[in-house]
């Protein structure tokens, strides 16, 4: 028997996924438009602004910048984040409460205001290069999510085989690596996808660490925007959200996406 | 090569709390030897000092001639059997068995087939290549046991293992557990909850309470002679009467309990009575008669044993219980007198 869904609902429903994608159409919509200047609907159909995107330079450039963040950001994290979320797990019972808050103030705090004192601190403060102060700032931007995915995995592992490995001989170190790791792997995985998306899309805690010479692709949208309302800005857009739609893809094909909501 | 495990003076504290209070017990060589109790007695707590994954604020621990107490866990060569299995969920039956054997460095030829024989041995070698969520509670505790056992351990340790098996498998693996331990003659500390596994399964039963061992005997001698009151009670001893002797004449004591029951006990044969006790027998400990001497009581409902009538007794004394003859059936509200049997009854001193 099929359940009866009440209209309203069925309407308010319509409403939510059309205010969800509607802005996600009109910018597909935009980056076709065979006009010089952002329009929907579009006026004639073209692929060219498209190809406009690698014909400027600093599009090239400022997205190899973002990738290299992305990467080196995440990784960062992981290496801070798996051990914290370990600990925060493996102790719970003996460390504060407040401690496992302080790993999620990165999301809590305002993103212009832990940019910006991410500015006075690392970039100012430390005086760290530029590409340095952006790998460093993504990835404690980021670090809630390594720390709260990794810890979710971590929070039904039974660590009573942990002890079983010493027992067997088995080092504590070694039986990091090869008892507790394979085990939360999939939540490894998860936390490295979304912190990787996290950081590539990140436009307000970087538009306060790029520097001269160096800027990431979001920021570089926001700057050519300023000179130029053409649809590349569009195309440049529908391209970061295939990235991202692609790499849910390969989330969904070897994980499942169920575990990302877990 | 089966040695002794020699525990002296351990302490352990949580924070401020002392769970451990100078507990001292030795294991001989090939004995096993369960620590009983209910939880928070510190049984668990002295297991773990043991494995070395907590540190003792005082004590010794040696195996044989090795001090383990500030040995690395990894490094006190010490068989483990959890109560919740704790295989490794990402590697195969014969992986899992094997692990001990990797990290004493032997090459994958030889892992595979003394893991493969261990596995034989408790009838698990055709579900090798099975991964651990495949396998039943029961099949999965073989293979604890086997991982536990093929390094060869000089000591096994069971923490609870049959807790999460149901009642039939808990009486064939507490047998097998039992025989294998024998077959290698494996020094062994045992900790459990449940009286009748730790009479069945060990040379020597620990009752703890509160952090101490309260008595170390064979399963009779606890069964038959508990050495206090709290032993007592938690052997099963049905009744405790706290008595007083009145007057001495010879062997033979008249003691009183409360409400004024009185009673005629010869030290001949209940042995040393001192001047405050208590009289602890289990239901069998007391004959109900019609008449003669004894503790008068009034029977209350009667239960049917299958050996015996078993009788709630209302006495001057308090609430006591115990069975009478087949041959002899007393309805409720009958009077009757309750006569110790001096073989079934322990004299005990006073708990404070």
């Amino acid at each position: 028997m099929a359940t009866r869904i009440h209209p309203l609902l069925g309407a308010f429903a319509i409403l939510v996924f059309f205010f969800l994608l509607a802005p996600l159409v009109i910018i597909v919509g935009a980056a076709l438009s065979d006009t010089t200047f952002l329009t929907f609907p579009p006026q004639g159909l073209t692929l060219r602004w498209f190809a406009n995107i690698f014909q400027i330079e600093a599009f090239r450039r400022t997205a190899i910048t973002s990738l290299q963040v992305a990467i080196l950001g995440t990784g960062l994290s992981l290496l801070i984040g798996i051990p914290a979320a370990y600990a925060l797990n493996r102790y719970r019972v003996e460390l504060p409460r407040w401690l496992s808050t302080l790993f999620v103030l990165p999301i809590l705090v305002p993103e212009i205001v832990f940019g910006f004192a991410l500015l006075k601190s690392i970039t100012i403060g430390l005086g760290l290069p530029v590409f340095i102060s952006l790998v460093v700032g993504h990835a404690l931007l980021i670090l809630p999510y390594s720390v709260r995915v990794v810890g979710a995995s971590l929070a039904s592992f039974d660590f009573s085989i942990e002890e079983a490995a010493r027992s067997l001989g088995c080092p504590p170190l070694k039986t990091f690596m090869t008892v507790v790791l394979p085990n939360i792997r999939a939540g490894v995985i998860a936390a490295f996808i979304l912190a990787f998306i996290t950081s590539i899309n990140d436009v307000s805690v970087s538009v306060f660490l790029t520097g001269p010479g160096i800027s990431t692709l979001p920021i570089q949208i926001l700057a050519h925007m300023e000179q130029f309302f053409d649809p590349t800005i569009a195309s440049v857009s529908v391209l970061l959200m295939l990235v991202t739609v692609g790499v849910m893809a390969i989330v969904e094909a070897t994980l499942g996406l169920t575990f990302l909501t877990k | 090569m089966t040695v002794s495990l020699t525990i002296e003076n351990l302490s352990a504290h949580y924070g401020t709390t002392q769970v451990l209070k100078d507990l001292s017990i030795s294991v001989a060589a090939g004995e096993l030897v369960s620590l009983l109790g209910s939880s928070g007695c510190g049984k668990t707590t002295t297991l773990r000092l043991v494995a070395g994954f907590l540190q003792p604020t005082s004590g010794r621990i040696r195996l044989g001639d090795r001090d383990l107490t500030t040995l690395p866990a990894h490094a006190r060569d010490i068989g483990l059997v959890f109560q919740n299995y704790a295989l490794f969920p990402h590697l195969t039956v014969l992986d899992n068995v094997a692990f001990g054997l990797k990290q004493r460095g032997l090459s994958k030829p030889d892992r595979a087939k003394r893991a493969m024989a261990m596995l034989e041995r408790v009838g698990l070698a055709p579900l090798a290549d099975r991964l651990p969520a495949a396998l039943s509670g029961g099949q999965k505790q073989r293979v604890a046991l086997a991982r536990a056992l093929v390094i060869e351990p000089p000591l096994l340790m069971f923490d609870e293992p049959l807790s999460n098996l149901d009642a039939k498998l808990r009486i064939d693996m507490r047998v097998e557990i039992r025989q294998l331990q024998r077959a290698n003659g494996t020094t062994s500390l045992y900790v459990t909850h449940d009286q009748e596994e730790a009479f069945s399964i060990s040379d020597r039963v620990a009752i703890m309470n509160a952090g101490r061992i309260l008595q170390l005997d064979t399963p009779e001698v606890l069964y038959q002679k508990p050495a206090s009151a709290f032993v007592a009670r938690f052997v099963g001893f049905e009744n405790l009467i706290r008595m007083k002797v009145i007057e001495r004449q010879s062997a033979i004591v008249a003691a009183e309990a409360a409400g004024g029951t009185r009673l005629h006990l010869s030290q001949d044969l209940f042995g040393p009575i001192k001047d405050d006790f208590i009289l602890a027998c289990r239901a069998d400990g007391l004959a109900v008669r019609r008449e003669g001497e004894g503790i008068p009581a009034v029977l209350g409902t009667r239960t049917y044993l299958g050996r015996a009538y078993q009788y709630k007794c209302e006495t001057a004394a308090g609430e006591i219980t115990a069975n009478g003859p087949l041959s002899d059936p007393l309805d409720a509200g009958a009077r009757a007198v309750l006569a110790p049997l001096p073989e079934q009854c322990c004299i005990l001193d006073p708990e404070d």
